[in-house]
């Protein structure tokens, strides 16, 4: 029983993980690339606006920082609830 | 040296550097023919996806696009390079630890339902097929601009190579060309941009030229930019046009497209251990950003300088003369996908947006009887190094990364589907017995009627060629990435509600599509006017699968709930799948 409960925390630890780097991915392609745009026009960047930035090279560059964050974060879980591989 | 010399030495290079790598790696297991034995490196693995994601279409239309639409263009930019988090986050290393060797078996195994298993066939088949003639005819073109063959000729090259080293090596062939490919396209890519980047800004690195100063000027670039294009009545380059809630829906159906690409997935089968696959979709998305992040700079450069080079005095003086037009521009004319009809007979060229009422009185003034410039988009990439004027063997580079880009992913894709073939029709319904060796060879008679097939649509392009892209990503959105992120996600959902989900979402988005692209893309046939004013809440076809995917979801969940709960050991498969513990050992099968 106590490896299947450890395995529950494993599994909402890194549900808790996915979640908040999903947030992240929705608000810097859709939230600040579209959505919000027009919310950052005041903001300018190299001849336009902040919104126009992280539509055409900022999303893709926190999608980079978001995956490796998520790989090193994870590996550290596996090691800490034992689950990794031998 | 000629340019024709040059571009036959870069190509023909390539190509021997292809077939070297396939005698090298050839496959002697089934194991080995569709995962590569499991032991490709997590950084190779992510050059190798990188190659095998990025088609003809990332690297000759993308920038192209982007060129002529400006910030509307960006879903591409977003959408293609965020489908791997959710790749890399809800996918990947699950179905990595599942240990199998195709996505439809996952889809049968988990859902226990051979239904299951064959719908998910289909829908791998239609996608990867739609995606390959594109690829095909990408190589027809390469060929005949830049080694003068006929279109048939190059393509048939192209097939005879793929088939070289796809039948022979399976995954490990196609996992080290691709590879050598993607070493190839990127170098093709980022070198005219970077020349091209020092010319207009003076910055040698493309992202951080876009948004800097334009040296001639001393105005930033874009801003230079949206003043030459709206003085000649086009729209701003940087302001949004189109409807925010399509742009959102459209972003999001290419992301979850991106991640329900069967021949993406199975690329992460190929890694040793569950935690390579995080890894290694990490470093795939680093190679596809060196492009995706240059893509938007070769975009605006290119159009600054086919604006420079009409107007050479900016868009208040005379342009320029037709009997003055440079070198690249009689190239290109001679494939037709330039042309100049002088309208008003002035001798000299003008491109300005016609379709423009605000824009008709400037122009009647000028004595302009209608923009007299036709540019295709494709060949804004491909034409680059020569508007630059950039030496020749930046030109046959780019001919040999077109090339690759477009076999790279031709291969991949058809490795999706012969492993579909022969492992989960043959091998997983008709004949259970099969040995390896007989699996093996059925696989490779599987990926030679794949060639023969694709090449043979390539020969003779549908004429909905243009139109599959939506039905590709609405597919995968629709059916596969849903069906994948419930099967591990939930250990509620059973064989009925996934098998419901799946046809649901097939269904809807396969009308969606047709209803507008007229049934089976036969022109005529559609019901509704495919315009941003016929489409329901303003959803364009192309955005309609990420709405398949909601409805998808919803199905499964309603049916698996109204039925029974699936079975012991279908919940212990969910569990055992969640964790890394055991990767090893479910691949020694």
């Amino acid at each position: 029983m106590s490896e299947n409960s450890s395995n529950n925390e494993y599994w909402s630890a890194n549900i808790r993980l996915v979640k908040f780097c999903l947030v992240i991915w929705a608000i810097v392609s859709f939230g600040f690339g579209i959505i919000l745009r027009p919310l950052l026009s005041g903001i300018t960047v190299g001849g336009t606006d902040l919104g126009f930035w992280f539509a055409q090279q900022g999303s893709i560059i926190v999608f980079l920082i978001l995956i490796f964050f998520y790989a090193w974060r994870m590996n550290a879980l596996d090691k800490k609830f034992g689950v990794d591989e031998e | 040296m000629e340019q024709y010399t040059l571009n036959l030495l870069f190509v023909g290079g390539t190509f021997l550097l292809y077939i070297g790598i396939a005698v090298w790696a050839r496959a002697g297991s089934t194991s080995e023919f569709y995962a590569a034995g499991r032991g490709v490196h997590p950084v190779l693995n992510g050059m190798a996806t990188a190659a095998d994601w990025m088609s003809a279409a990332s690297f000759i239309s993308m920038a192209g696009l982007i060129a002529f639409s400006g910030y509307d263009s960006s879903s591409y930019l977003m959408g293609w390079t965020g489908g791997y988090v959710l790749l890399a986050l809800l996918l990947a290393p699950y179905l990595r630890k599942f240990g199998k060797f195709t996505v439809p078996e996952f889809i049968g195994d988990r859902f226990y339902s051979t239904t299951a298993r064959m719908v998910a066939v289909a829908c791998l088949i239609i996608a990867s097929i739609t995606y390959v003639i594109g690829q095909m005819t990408g190589v027809g073109v390469a060929f005949s601009r830049f080694l003068e063959v006929s279109n048939d000729t190059g393509l048939f090259i192209g097939a005879a190579i793929v088939f070289f080293y796809a039948v022979l090596g399976g995954m490990k062939g196609v996992t080290y060309t691709q590879v050598a490919q993607y070493c190839v396209l990127i170098l093709a890519y980022t070198v005219p941009a970077i020349f091209i980047s020092l010319q207009l800004t003076g910055v040698a690195l493309p992202p951080i030229g876009l948004f800097s100063d334009h040296a001639a000027s001393g105005v930033p670039l874009l801003t230079k930019l949206n003043q030459i294009v709206t003085d000649l009545g086009f729209q701003s380059y940087t302001e949004h046009h189109t409807n925010t809630f399509n742009m959102v829906l459209f972003t999001l159906s290419l992301m979850i497209g991106t991640a329900g690409l069967p021949h993406v997935i199975i690329r992460f089968f190929t890694v040793p251990k569950v935690s390579d696959a995080r890894w290694s979709a990490g470093w795939a998305l680093v190679f596809i950003a060196l492009l995706y992040l240059t893509a938007p700079a070769v975009g605006a450069m290119a159009r600054m300088n086919l604006m420079d080079t009409i107007y050479p005095g900016g868009a208040q003086a005379e342009s320029l003369k037709y009997d003055e037009r440079p070198d690249w521009m009689k190239n290109w004319e001679v494939t037709g996908l330039l042309k100049f009809e002088d309208k008003n007979g002035d001798g000299r060229i003008q491109l300005y947006n016609d379709s423009s009422e605000e824009f008709a009185a400037t122009a009647e003034a000028n004595g302009w009887q209608g923009s007299e410039l036709d540019v295709n988009r494709d060949i804004i990439v491909l034409a680059n190094p020569e508007i630059a004027t950039l030496p020749g063997w930046v030109i046959a580079l780019v001919a040999a990364g077109g090339l690759a880009a477009a076999l790279s992913t031709a291969a991949g894709l058809l490795l999706a589907i012969s492993s579909a073939v022969s492992h989960d029709v043959v091998k997983g319904t008709i004949a259970p017995n099969i040995s390896e060796k007989g699996e093996l060879l059925t696989a490779r008679l599987a990926m030679a009627v794949a060639i023969g097939v694709a090449t043979w649509l390539g020969l003779n392009p549908p004429g909905f060629a243009a139109q599959t892209v939506a039905l590709a990503f609405g597919l995968a959105a629709a059916t596969i990435f849903p069906a994948l992120m419930m099967g591990i996600f939930s250990s509620r959902v059973n064989n009925k509600g996934a098998v419901a989900g799946m046809l649901t979402g097939l269904f809807f988005t396969i009308t969606y599509i047709f209803m507008y692209k007229g049934w089976f893309f036969i022109p005529g046939t559609n019901q509704l006017a495919d315009t941003p004013d016929g489409w329901i809440f303003g959803i364009s076809p192309l955005s309609i699968g990420a709405v398949g995917a909601m409805i998808n979801f919803a199905v499964a969940f309603t049916v698996s709930n109204a039925t029974e709960e699936p079975p012991r050991e279908i919940v212990e498969l969910v569990e055992s799948i969640r964790v890394p513990r055991g990767a090893g050992a479910a691949s020694d099968h």
